[in-house]
């Protein structure tokens, strides 16, 4: 590593990464589903943290002056954490082994078609709402 | 699941929260342009790993904290979103395009590599 760390920065992270994957493990216990069946957890909690990093970052990042740590905290951390790519494509992967070509292919479509639009959609709704939220 | 296992969860949580941060930093770092290969680089090595740990046949609680949570918490859903967002809209449509369909495909295919190894060991 060229580049030094600041330490301040990466608690951050560590603190927001510890709420995120509680919470994430939290839900993914309270709604089992088999490889058969839509894997609702997951893709709620992708959508809703996508909805999470597309407000914090545009929020942050064009709306409010310069915070060093909100955006490792919340954004890097939280989020980050909170949702997540591996456990989704181990889940695509568990619906080819059980033969559920379609809910495989619509999983994956789906669940970017909804990332995709939550980011839109609250960046447009951030942008627009300039003194409410 | 016990406190302890739950405290577990938030370490581990936490830890793959920063090794994601470290290793998009470097990779960025390292071959630095438009593309978020960062984010790409994480993603895909956290889809091995955790493809590598179902395969290893580990406990359900082994499974959860070194899976779920510590590999779950190191790959990132949002952030892939948010990058291909910001590619489209930054006037880059086919490359946000190729960060979704190179992301699932290699993404699958290396979970798949990684529980079969997983096997074998």
């Amino acid at each position: 590593m060229s580049r030094g760390y600041d330490r301040r920065e990466l608690a951050a992270i560590f603190a927001g990464g510890m709420i995120g994957a509680v919470l994430r493990v939290w839900i993914a216990r309270r709604l089992v589903t088999d490889p058969t069946q839509w894997p609702w957890a997951v893709f709620a909690i992708n959508v809703t943290g996508t909805v999470a990093l597309a407000y914090f970052a545009t929020r942050l990042q064009e709306r409010l002056p310069q915070s060093l740590y909100r955006r490792p905290l919340l954004g890097t951390g939280f989020c980050g954490a909170y949702t997540t790519f591996s456990t989704m494509q181990v889940e695509i992967l568990m619906m080819l082994d059980h033969h559920a070509y379609g809910l495989a292919v619509g999983y994956a479509a789906g669940s970017v078609a909804a990332g995709l639009g939550a980011v839109w959609l609250t960046t447009a709704l951030v942008r627009r709402t300039r003194v409410l939220i | 699941m016990t406190v302890w296992s739950w405290i577990a969860v938030a370490l581990v949580g936490g830890g793959g929260a920063i090794a994601r941060f470290v290793i998009d930093s470097e990779v960025d770092r390292v071959f630095g342009g438009e593309f978020p290969l960062g984010t790409l680089a994480v993603n895909l090595s956290g889809a091995f790993l955790l493809g590598l740990l179902t395969g290893l046949a580990l406990s359900t609680m082994a499974l959860l904290i070194f899976g779920t949570a510590t590999v779950g918490s190191y790959s990132t859903f949002s952030t892939w979103m948010l990058e291909t967002d910001r590619l489209g809209e930054g006037g880059a449509p086919g490359a946000a395009l190729a960060n979704i369909v190179v992301s699932i495909v290699l993404g699958v295919a290396l979970a798949a590599l990684g529980r079969t190894i997983g096997g074998w060991l």
